[in-house]
């Protein structure tokens, strides 16, 4: 009997800790991915010659936070995007959100002139990967592809209030070899809704 | 000058009837109603946004349990992260269409990734998201709920 509960206490343990470690973690290799970008072409990140890392968005059209990140991302594709493209993924089912389906997307990108490519995680296999919960949702990769920081691109949805620059300040870390410090931070953002 | 008064009256009187507070530190919020909390009441403190489709959706079953549990030790405390722009043009017609009950605070605080670990390290930051305080005791959730029924239950459940 001892025997039974134990294995359950290490069935329960380990249950645990793989939902808590669901999705890329620091450190961790992403692999690369196929996806239908705006342009209606296919984007991999092998698509990319000669650059030092990746900034991989999970961003949407129907939140306001995404929204309210849209310029900053703008930006950030023409400060670092020669060495660190920005790719920017919906995660979102387009049955729950009609707002964020492909038709939808291709007008955003097109209204807010987007200088990056905006794919679709069609049939949502790729966000579980990268175990992003949320949009907007940042992932920087480092040239092998490396998860090296994760979580918010900065301190305050307000871009005006913003006075830490997480994800500039983990790109210019890598820039000069260092590890990004903080490696991760948070950020409130929509939860992104699974197809039922 | 009786015409001021009177709308200044009138103005109280809609305030004192469903007043949504606003909070733009968190610490003021945290202070209030996750600190120096009663322990024999059951806290149920539910993350939202007027933008959230899922949030809206579930909101009334957090209003049903308070209502149903009216007379007794629990209380519903719907926390708006709404944008501040948004609370006279969004939430307060939200709350008001929907005839919430349960109390509905606004918390502005555009520096979440200090406060986001506590309410719960375990939250990734996406909402909905709820905080169960249960015999003086947290637990948290980031999911969303599909019927009363479900929530009634997950409450229920915690011992």
């Amino acid at each position: 009997m001892k025997k039974i509960l134990l294995g359950l206490v290490c069935i329960a343990a380990l249950a645990s800790a793989t939902s808590n470690t669901s999705g890329y973690q620091i450190g961790d290799t992403v692999d690369d991915f196929s996806l239908m970008g705006v342009d209606d072409k296919m984007h991999s990140l092998n698509d990319y010659d000669d650059v030092k890392g990746y900034i991989v968005i999970f961003t949407c059209n129907h939140c306001p936070y995404s929204v309210a990140y849209e310029d900053r991302i703008i930006a950030l594709q023409t400060k670092y995007g020669k060495d660190y493209p920005v790719i920017a993924i919906n995660p979102n089912d387009p049955i729950s959100y009609p707002s964020d389906n492909f038709a939808n997307m291709k007008v955003r990108a097109e209204e807010k002139g987007f200088n990056f490519p905006y794919l679709f995680d069609d049939g949502q296999k790729i966000f579980p990967k990268f175990g992003a919960t949320k949009t907007p949702h940042v992932f920087l990769l480092d040239s092998e592809k490396v998860v090296q920081y994760i979580g918010a691109i900065d301190n305050s949805t307000k871009a005006d209030k913003v006075t830490k620059t997480y994800l500039a300040d983990a790109i210019g870390a890598l820039q000069t070899g260092a590890k990004p410090n903080p490696a991760s931070t948070k950020a409130i953002g929509c939860g992104i809704k699974v197809a039922k | 000058m009786k015409w001021i008064l009177c709308f200044a009256l009138m103005g109280f009187v809609f305030e004192q009837e469903k007043p949504i507070r606003v909070f733009t530190e968190f610490e003021i919020f945290e202070n209030e109603y996750l600190e120096n909390l009663s322990s024999d009441t059951t806290y149920v403190v539910n993350f939202w946004a007027t933008w959230c489709a899922p949030c809206v959706k579930e909101l009334p079953y957090f209003d049903e349990f308070q209502l149903k549990n009216r007379n007794k030790p629990v209380k519903v405390i719907l926390v708006s992260l709404d944008f501040e722009s948004k609370v006279e043009s969004s939430v307060i017609p939200l709350v008001k269409k929907k005839n919430i009950q349960s109390e509905v605070v606004v918390l502005t605080d555009s520096r979440a990734s200090e406060w986001i670990d506590k309410v719960d390290s375990s939250w990734s930051g996406a909402i909905p998201a709820t905080l169960i305080i249960k015999n003086n005791k947290k637990h948290f959730f980031e999911k969303s709920y599909d019927t009363f029924e479900e929530l009634n239950q997950e409450i229920l459940n915690i011992k």
